[in-house]
């Protein structure tokens, strides 16, 4: 198919169309069109975007088939095509990530005690679950020295965009 | 959602900084989390495909031979090449059988260091077996002898169906597949105790193949079932049969363990293998089974039939002269049927091929073909497919690429086929969301039976729970049709380190099923789940490129059907496509994409001759052979080791160079391939290195091997050398 500018726009869409049926089917066990309310979160994230809990609460709410605790690609698909179109909810960039946690460890030390990091976690903004915060110690911690080197871990755990 | 409440006066001179610094990572963290649940997901979709997939090839190949047995004269060479695998029943008495599989004149060496056995089995001896595997040792060829043949007598007199009960406040323990892992049958072992009087236990079947202790997790149940035939129950799973056992490395293991009586071994396996029961219930209300059920499974009929017949539940029984049903060891007085029914076959040999029209009819037919109960029509086919679970089967899927069978010949009766399907429901059978009963094409065998299946079925048995294997999953078990389902996988680490979780079931009189948990290796339980994660997803990439090298040839096809300018380039849907029209696995490839393919140009389009160079892996040396013919063995090479291994009659791990002919022609066949005679010899005379007109056929296969040799995924675990595509025709390449 030849790529001509006047088709551009709608090749663009056609390919973000395939992107979220790709996501969406991942999870659509019953292979029929719908998935577990529960499941969209990370169907989203999946598509490179980082919503906030308040922003997908927001989402679903848009979605969801009157709190059957599902969603219908009929639904999802022009929703999140245009979250996708609209860059809704950009990836956080590396420098503004670094700063937010340098806010957090106050003394400058260049890496955050566990105990400094899950009082955060735990208690400020969208408080995360206990299973949450441990399986982030133990993915983020230095085995070593139990402490988290927050500039590496960014560095480390970077995303490649999908497209 | 929630605001967050700060706790401490700390926290108020940055308070609102410090939210807005936790809030931002707390949704970076969040996404990455979701991105490694996303990877975990197509990664398990990776291995299951490829995994159905070889069981599917299996399931072809061995309706092919079928299909060549029914089509040769019976005196052509190529018909005694692979007749014996369906001479199941021979022909023998009683004092012959016990002659054949006499134990008596083995001798046992001094230097023998493994256990002493003496029959009747103690459970002391029992438990020092277990202690001796644990410690690496073999049990000599003797005493596994006698072994078998005690379990051989002692099977014989149990009946199709088990029917235990949680009477005097017994735990009853069911365990689920084990394939060979006897790490996870030793930590079972530890976590529960060995079976007893007081410990129950319920194998539901699959104890061999893929792992590399299937022959000792078999010795070691035996020998508890002797010890404790009231208290140790097996059922038969879909492995317990020696044509899947070719493929996926259990013959091999006897074989290579039992240099001088291995052979022996394997047909007194065979017949324990068709003597284990079909299934367990426990106190009338909970069934154990290895695969499941249909819309027609029939418990009474199951109850009645003689298991012992279907040696391979891969193949119908023959039809027997109407003898009353003997009490000597092996009833069936069959003459070789396929003689007498040949009469009016057609005849053909490879020499003189008959036109592949019928072939393709025989791939068409579909088990339901003789079975009156299911007929399948086009419409419902179309509906069928698009009902398919994501994991599997395309949505539009070619009629004729993918309907694997069970071949099937008129001389058999309604009855025996009925009985044929009942087993093959029971043993290959998976749960399905949807409500209905469709066949099970994906592995090729039993059907996918849906929630309203399940409560028709348990109200008519009177039932309140099915118990049931066969399928990984991740945390060990899953429950499903509003848990009256219970699937329970029993070997940890299963596709790879840390890639799933085992787990058995306790069920005391309450029948209320309580589930263990554990995981093989402690290495594993230190690993967060994005490393385990990242190690199962590298595996799994690399299973799968090697998958797509090897269909290098026709990919570059199809790719150059989307890029009709032959700029070298395609666009990522149309790569997607592509990838997928070739491969049929059924992958998300959009989202592997970025892990598959690392270069792309700078307008976002992938150039796929350079995309094969990426995927390169390294290969024999080999300048002197045709390099297509190098990517057909590549492609098929667990097929052409399990057709060398059919052929290698004696089983001693070699074949002449006659017979090495006769398989490339057997193969060419098969892929409907042209290969021409001189590039079989080149080929055989590079691969007989030492010219003495035999081949070494681990050798050979070694040569093939990725230069990666210690990987877990070479090892004994050939299942993902199967693919979906065997019988893809090499369309038009340029290089054949």
């Amino acid at each position: 198919m030849a790529e001509s500018n006047n088709q551009s726009a709608e090749t663009k869409l056609s390919d973000v169309h395939k992107r979220i049926k790709a996501a969406f089917e991942t999870f659509d066990n019953a292979a029929n069109n719908t998935v577990d309310v529960r499941e969209i979160g990370t169907i989203i994230y999946s598509l490179g975007c980082f919503p906030s809990q308040a922003d997908l609460h927001d989402f679903i709410a848009e979605v969801e088939e009157d709190h059957s605790g599902y969603i219908h690609l009929d639904r999802f698909l022009p929703a999140m095509t245009k979250v996708l179109l609209e860059h809704k909810f950009p990836p956080i960039p590396k420098d503004l990530l670094l700063q937010a946690f340098e806010v957090l460890d106050k003394d400058n030390k260049g890496y955050l005690e566990p105990e400094e990091l899950t009082k955060y976690m735990t208690q400020e903004g969208e408080p995360f679950t206990q299973e949450e915060m441990e399986e982030m110690l133990t993915g983020l911690a230095d085995h070593e020295r139990n402490v988290i080197y927050y500039k590496d871990v960014i560095n480390q755990l970077a995303i490649d965009p999908d497209m | 959602m929630g605001c967050g409440v700060t706790k401490s006066d700390q926290f108020h001179k940055h308070s609102g900084k410090a939210i807005r610094a936790a809030v931002l990572i707390q949704r970076w963290y969040r996404q990455y989390v979701a991105r490694t649940e996303m990877r975990r997901r197509y990664t398990w979709h990776i291995f299951q495909s490829i995994e159905y997939s070889g069981e599917q090839a299996q399931i072809k190949l061995y309706n092919f031979l079928g299909y060549l047995m029914d089509n040769f004269t019976p005196s052509s060479n190529e018909r005694n090449l692979i007749s014996h695998i369906f001479r199941e029943n021979d022909i023998c008495r009683d004092a012959e059988w016990e002659r054949y599989f006499c134990y008596k004149k083995i001798e046992v060496p001094e230097i023998y260091s493994g256990p002493h056995l003496t029959f009747p089995l103690t459970v002391e001896q029992a438990v020092g077996l277990v202690e001796a595997f644990r410690n690496k040792k073999q049990l000599h060829s003797r005493y596994a002898l006698q072994l078998l043949l005690e379990t051989w007598k002692l099977l014989r007199m149990l009946p199709n169906i088990n029917r235990i009960s949680t009477c005097h406040s017994k735990e009853i323990t069911i365990c689920g597949d084990l394939h060979g892992q006897l790490e996870d049958l030793l930590l079972i072992f530890y976590k529960n105790g060995m079976p007893s009087l007081e410990k129950p236990y319920v194998f539901n079947g699959d104890f061999v193949d893929r792992g590399k202790d299937s022959i000792e997790i078999l010795l070691i149940l035996f020998a508890f079932l002797l010890v404790y035939p009231s208290d140790v129950y097996l059922n038969r799973g879909n492995h317990e049969d020696h044509i899947v056992n070719l493929r996926y490395g259990f013959t091999k293991e006897v074989l290579t363990k039992y240099k001088m009586h291995g052979k022996r071994i394997l047909k007194l396996l065979q017949k324990i293998f068709s003597w284990l029961p079909l299934a367990t219930v426990i106190d009338q209300k909970v069934l154990v089974l290895h695969g499941g059920i249909s819309d027609s499974t029939d418990l009474n009929l199951l109850a009645r039939l003689d298991r012992h017949n279907y040696i391979s539940a891969l193949r119908p029984p023959k039809k027997r002269n109407q003898s009353s049903a003997s009490t000597s060891m092996d009833s069936d007085l069959d003459e070789d049927v396929w003689g007498a029914n040949r009469i009016f076959q057609r005849r053909a040999s490879l020499t003189f091929p008959k036109p592949l029209g019928a072939r393709d009819c025989f791939h068409n037919r579909s088990l339901q073909d003789f079975s009156d109960r299911i007929k399948v029509n086009v419409e419902t086919e179309l509906e069928i497919r698009r009902r398919r679970r994501s994991a599997f089967n395309a949505v539009m899927k070619e009629p004729e690429t993918e309907t694997p069978t069970l071949s099937f010949d008129s001389v058999y009766s309604d009855n025996a086929k009925e009985e044929w399907k009942q087993i093959l429901d029971l043993l290959w059978s998976d749960p399905m969301a949807q409500e209905g009963c469709v066949p099970n094409e994906v592995r090729g065998g039993g059907c996918y039976w849906g929630p309203d299946i399940t409560e028709d079925f348990l109200n008519k048995h009177n039932l309140q729970l099915i118990i049931r294997s066969h399928e990984c999953k991740q945390d060990g078990y899953e429950f499903c049709h509003n848990r009256k389902v219970l699937t329970l996988f029993s070997a940890s680490n299963y596709y790879d380190v840390g890639s799933n979780r085992g787990a058995y079931v306790k069920l005391g009189p309450d029948l209320v099923p309580y589930v263990v948990q554990y995981q093989a290796s402690s290495m594993i339980r230190e690993l967060t789940v994005r490393q385990s994660v990242g190690r199962t997803e590298r595996s799994a990439l690399k299973v799968l490129r090697e998958q797509l090298f090897a269909h290098k040839s026709d990919l570059i096809c199809a790719f150059k059907k989307f890029d009709s300018e032959n700029t070298g380039v395609v666009s990522l849907n149309d790569w997607a496509s592509a990838v997928e029209s070739v491969m049929h696995l059924d992958l998300p490839w959009r989202m592997l994409r970025c892990q598959l393919v690392t270069r792309k140009t700078s307008e976002g389009m992938i150039d796929y001759y350079d995309w094969f160079n990426e995927l390169a892996i390294i290969g024999p040396n080999s300048d002197n052979i045709d390099q297509s013919l190098l990517e057909t063995l590549y492609r098929h090479r667990s097929t052409l080791e399990t057709i060398f291994r059919i052929v290698d009659t004696d089983n001693s791990g070699f074949i002449t160079m006659e017979d090495f002919r006769q398989t490339w022609k057997l193969l060419s066949v098969y892929l409907k391939m042209e290969i021409t005679d001189e590039a079989i010899s080149d080929l055989a005379v590079t691969i007989d290195s030492n010219q003495d007109g035999s081949i070494d056929i681990d050798e050979f296969m070694e040569a093939f091997r990725l230069t990666d040799k210690k990987s877990r995924l070479e090892r004994g675990r050939s299942m993902f050398m199967g693919t979906a595509t065997d019988l893809t025709k090499l369309e038009g390449d340029p290089n054949i």
